[in-house]
């Protein structure tokens, strides 16, 4: 009886993950395939990922995703923590609006956010426009019909890789708050105060102690903030302006025309992040292992 | 000694002003006007020209668009009922394993997130199309032959793309795991002696789950739901890729207005405006039951 | 040996208006080991902060050494503290921790270079210190595969490595279980002498205070109710709350009719206590040791036995008298309900003057406030008060 009910739920394990992993197997399987379809098997070939590599576009866009990605998630850790430090020394009655507001880019179905971030990049640098820079060649063309001399004109700006990056930061920063200000709750006390009796300076006790003390959390932070951005369509989407990522160009392709290049690019990701996984996992275990070993042990 | 510190937050909370306030409330502006109307309000001039800038006009508007409204809706909560049916049990039954199984459960759970969902669903696009793998598949075992000589029909393939069907498909697809981890993580974490009360006080297995682990688990249900419910409602990749031109949903017709061939911002900022306020309402919901901060956590 | 050396003058402490000590006026000497006793909540902690520079008084002054220090951060004072859960570094090994203070660069006094001790010299103070604490051994260890005993004597160590005037140790022996703390009693004790230095020490324990102490600060609702040898808080309590705080007390209304006579229960008692007014009110404590119990014909006063519990040494009797419940201590066997009689001599009485703890000890009804408190669904329990302090 108990043995049946178990075997009946791993055999319900298994079918749940057969579902989610089906649709993964089938993209790698393709993306080996020597002719154009996802669903006609015609011979092992690595064509797809000859013409991947060979797709400027494509890997331009691969560029500004992990480009982005890391430029957010390293801004992002070092705000986010110090940010979370601040919130540690904060008073509840300031401490709770605000985490409510960090809450809401993380709450806020994308579209919203992205929309949102679109409408007051747009104005933004309409304004900017208008004032500055036109403001600025005029002058210079004044300069140029008066007095014959002249100065560089100053560019308008557009939607781009900046707006992409912020609009990046303005979600991850949130992940990294929300990680690393719980283990700060979650730390004694009393060992800021022992750093600071034992003769550090406030900065020497946040480095010797609170830093390695909060480090798991700094760590997932990260680490989500990076999965975050990476995978991140909908705010790219409405904030890219004329920059393109990964996943704007998966968009747009299969709104044109299936290209099976998109099979290869998901298997590299696929065993980047599979080899990622192993490592982190594979160090929290020896790490566990470390910390568990018997008291004798030396 | 610990308020000073506070300063270090001062950057942020102004950058958070400028990045998450004026951005929704510049949508709510947008709402609340037309192109139209900010026209005549400049030419007008003055106070009454702010006045008359307002309108409701894009919300009236959106009387024309009950149709997807109804659909996105039906669709989102078709979608986190049946990832409710599957994630619950799926949880329940990871949280009774052994503490090395489940941690691959979980790797297992959260790897196909880390694979870009564009991805994920244009898979099954393939999986799904009419002359697709599942087809191919049917056809091979001799389905359709057999259904056709047993009903005398003269059924090709199985129309499962392009369908409600197959965009409520992607959703659950796509945000299983978002149900699953919360529940997993709340049931995970309950107190062992609970349980053995509970049996010790005289509850059935039944009894048990249904008077102590159910009610105990109910914060992280009402955070999958929210974390499946919010996403499907708004999403536009999923139903363009898997229900094509004709299942439209809320996120397309925003998009639409953005980016798309219908260019109208202050018509999408209503839109979203309206799904903002869906999200807060969850929100409220979420926070009556507490449970702030450890959904991150457990991401 | 008598050289002051702390010296807290009218200092006051108050979090969002709620006073945490009131007008504060303490001295300590070099070489002594204080402890500051009281029940949670008295001030004792906060006092104790005051002296690490972990918090500021809101009105006062604290001299070190006859130097105002209120605004000198606790990185530059002579002080080291162990901390009430220890707060040993877990992500440093044994030796880290107690290196942990030596390997912050100090500032030469005399060019203001900040200089680094070699690691020569910390190895041999840490391998001195593990040694002092009896932990030779131990250095590679990390703190989660130390015992309770093991994690306070690393935090010890790591305190008294840095050679400071005064060790402050907020109730260190807290966590451990009665034994192993009488033990460290000992060694607490041994280690002040040793290394010749002040101990301030912190705890709601009496006994730990009277057993360890060479001056014991009895503290209550941030006030010092008693400063004095352990001998004489106990023995001569100056109100109703040290005499019940410290040891068991009968503590009874009575009334002073002359020098070395005092009446209770409307009967005359002998005393060694004198210099109140004629017929003034005072409170009378007599220790449950204190009481002879005799056949009742011969007693001073007479009662019934309501209560006995067994308690190795001595029973435990609780005994009522005129409605008034009294703990006497006695090796004498009088079964609950047998009619007894008492005679106290004259040294076991002492007679306080009345304050504002008259009337709220020793009636022995129940042995805890708390028992009461517990069963009155009106009150709130404090413990979320508390909280909110460490909060500020």
């Amino acid at each position: 009886m108990r043995k049946t009910r178990r075997a009946g739920s791993r055999a319900f394990m298994g079918l749940v993950f057969l579902f989610l992993y089906a649709p993964i197997l089938l993209l790698i399987i393709f993306s080996f395939n020597a002719g154009g379809s996802n669903v006609v098997w015609e011979g092992f070939s690595l064509r797809w990922y000859q013409e991947l590599f060979q797709d400027q576009r494509m890997m331009n866009a691969v560029y500004t995703t992990l480009l982005v990605s890391v430029l957010a998630t390293a801004i992002s850790t070092v705000v986010g923590t110090l940010t979370s430090v601040g919130l540690y020394g904060m008073k509840k009655r300031w401490r709770e609006p605000i985490l409510s507001v960090n809450n809401i880019p993380v709450m806020n179905a994308d579209i919203v956010t992205g929309v949102s971030l679109c409408i007051f990049f747009v104005a933004v640098i309409a304004g900017w426009n208008d004032l500055v820079v036109d403001g600025w060649n005029g002058f210079v063309t004044f300069l140029e019909e008066n007095f014959r001399r002249t100065l560089p004109r100053m560019p308008e700006l557009k939607m781009g890789f900046l707006t992409l990056l912020l609009a990046h930061l303005s979600f991850d920063i949130p992940y990294v708050i929300l990680n690393v200000l719980p283990k700060l709750r979650q730390m004694d006390n009393s060992l800021v105060d022992a750093a600071q009796d034992l003769g550090c300076t406030w900065p020497q006790a946040f480095r010797k102690v609170i830093v390695p003390e909060i480090k798991p959390g700094i760590v997932t932070g990260a680490l989500i903030a990076f999965t975050m951005s990476i995978d991140d369509f909908v705010i790219s989407y409405f904030t890219a302006g004329s920059t393109s990522t990964l996943s704007i160009e998966i968009y747009s392709m299969v709104r044109r025309r299936v290209s099976p290049e998109l099979n290869a690019v998901s298997t590299l990701l696929f065993v980047v992040v599979l080899a990622l996984l192993i490592i982190i996992n594979v160090r929290e275990a020896r790490q566990e292992k470390r910390a568990s070993l018997p008291l004798d042990g030396r | 000694m610990r308020n000073k510190l506070s300063w270090l937050a001062a950057p942020y909370v102004l950058w958070m002003a400028l990045v998450v306030i004026v951005p929704i409330f510049l949508v709510i502006f947008y709402a609340f006007t037309t192109a139209n109307s900010v026209e005549l309000a400049e030419m007008e001039g003055g106070l009454r020209g702010l006045f008359s800038m307002f309108t409701l006009e894009n919300f009236a508007r959106m009387g024309t668009y009950t149709v997807i409204f109804t659909r996105s809706f039906q669709l989102a909560l078709v979608a986190t009922v049946i990832c409710f049916l599957i994630g619950y049990p799926l949880a329940y039954v990871m949280s009774r394993e052994g503490p090395g199984f489940q941690r691959t459960a979980m790797v297992l759970l959260m790897l196909p997130m880390w694979v870009n969902f564009l991805l994920r669903t244009y898979a099954w696009m393939s999986i799904l199309e009419n002359n697709g793998i599942l087809n191919n598949f049917f056809e091979a075992i001799g389905l359709f032959s057999l259904i056709n000589a047993v009903f005398g029909t003269d059924i090709q393939y199985f129309h499962m793309i392009r369908t409600q069907g197959a965009v409520v498909l992607g959703m659950v697809y796509n945000y299983l795991p978002f149900m699953v981890l919360p529940i997993y993580s709340v049931i995970v974490k309950l107190d062992h002696s609970l349980l053995e009360a509970a049996r010790d006080l005289g509850a059935s297995t039944a009894g048990v789950f249904r008077k102590v682990i159910f009610p105990l688990s109910l914060p992280g249900v009402l955070s999958g739901v929210t974390m499946v419910f919010v996403p499907s409602v708004s999403t536009f990749a999923i139903s363009r890729m898997m229900g094509g031109n004709n299942q439209m949903l809320l996120g397309n017709l925003i998009e639409n207005q953005f980016l798309g061939g219908a260019y109208n911002p202050h018509l999408g900022s209503a839109i979203a405006l309206v799904m903002m306020i869906i999200v807060v309402a969850c929100m409220w919901i979420m926070n009556r039951f507490g449970e702030g901060e450890e959904r991150a956590v457990m991401l | 040996m008598a050289k002051e050396l702390i010296r807290l003058e009218n200092c006051t402490m108050a979090f969002d208006g709620e006073v945490v000590l009131d007008n504060i006026n303490l001295y300590i000497n070099d070489h002594e080991f204080l402890t500051l006793l009281g029940p949670s909540g008295c001030g004792k902690t906060t006092t104790l902060r005051i002296i690490g520079g972990f918090q500021t008084p809101t009105s006062g002054t604290v001299f070190f050494d006859g130097v105002r220090i209120n605004d000198v951060p606790p990185h530059k004072r002579a002080v080291n503290t162990v901390f009430q859960k220890y707060a040993l570094f877990p992500h440093l090994n044994v030796f880290e921790n107690i290196a942990f203070g030596l390997r912050i660069p100090k500032a030469d006094p005399e060019n203001k270079k900040k200089v680094k001790l070699p690691e020569q010299e910390i190895r041999s103070r840490v391998m001195e210190m593990l040694e002092i604490v009896n932990l030779k051994g131990f250095e590679k260890r990390r703190i989660n595969q130390l015992s309770g005993g093991q994690q306070q004597r690393v935090a010890i160590a790591r305190a008294l490595v840095n050679q400071p005037k005064v060790l402050l140790l907020d109730e260190p022996l807290g966590a451990l279980d009665l034994k192993l703390r009488k033990d460290m009693q000992n060694e607490l004790k041994r280690i002040q002498q040793t290394m010749g230095i002040t101990f301030i020490y912190v705890t709601h324990d009496q006994e730990e205070a009277l057993s360890m102490s060479d001056t014991v600060v009895v503290m209550d609702k941030g006030r010092i109710q008693q400063i004095g040898t352990p001998e004489d808080i106990y023995n001569e309590p100056k109100n109703a709350f040290v005499a019940d705080f410290i040891g068991e007390s009968n503590i009874l209304d009575g009334i002073m009719r002359a020098d070395g006579v005092v009446e209770i229960f409307n009967r005359r008692f002998q005393c060694l206590d004198g210099g109140f007014e004629k017929d003034e009110a005072v409170d009378v404590v007599i220790r449950p040791e204190d009481v002879d119990i005799v056949p009742e014909d011969q007693g001073q006063l007479k009662g019934t036995v309501t209560n006995l519990t067994f308690k190795g040494v001595h029973y435990d009797t609780i005994v009522d008298f005129y409605g008034f419940k009294w703990l006497i201590q006695t090796t004498d066997y009088c079964p609950v309900g047998s009619r007894i009689g008492i005679k106290i001599d004259p040294d076991g009485i002492h007679v306080m003057k009345k304050s504002q703890y008259s009337g709220m000890f020793g009636d022995y009804s129940s042995y805890s406030e708390e028992y009461d408190e517990i069963s009155d669904a009106t009150l709130v329990p404090e413990e979320a008060e508390e909280e909110a302090h460490y909060e500020e």
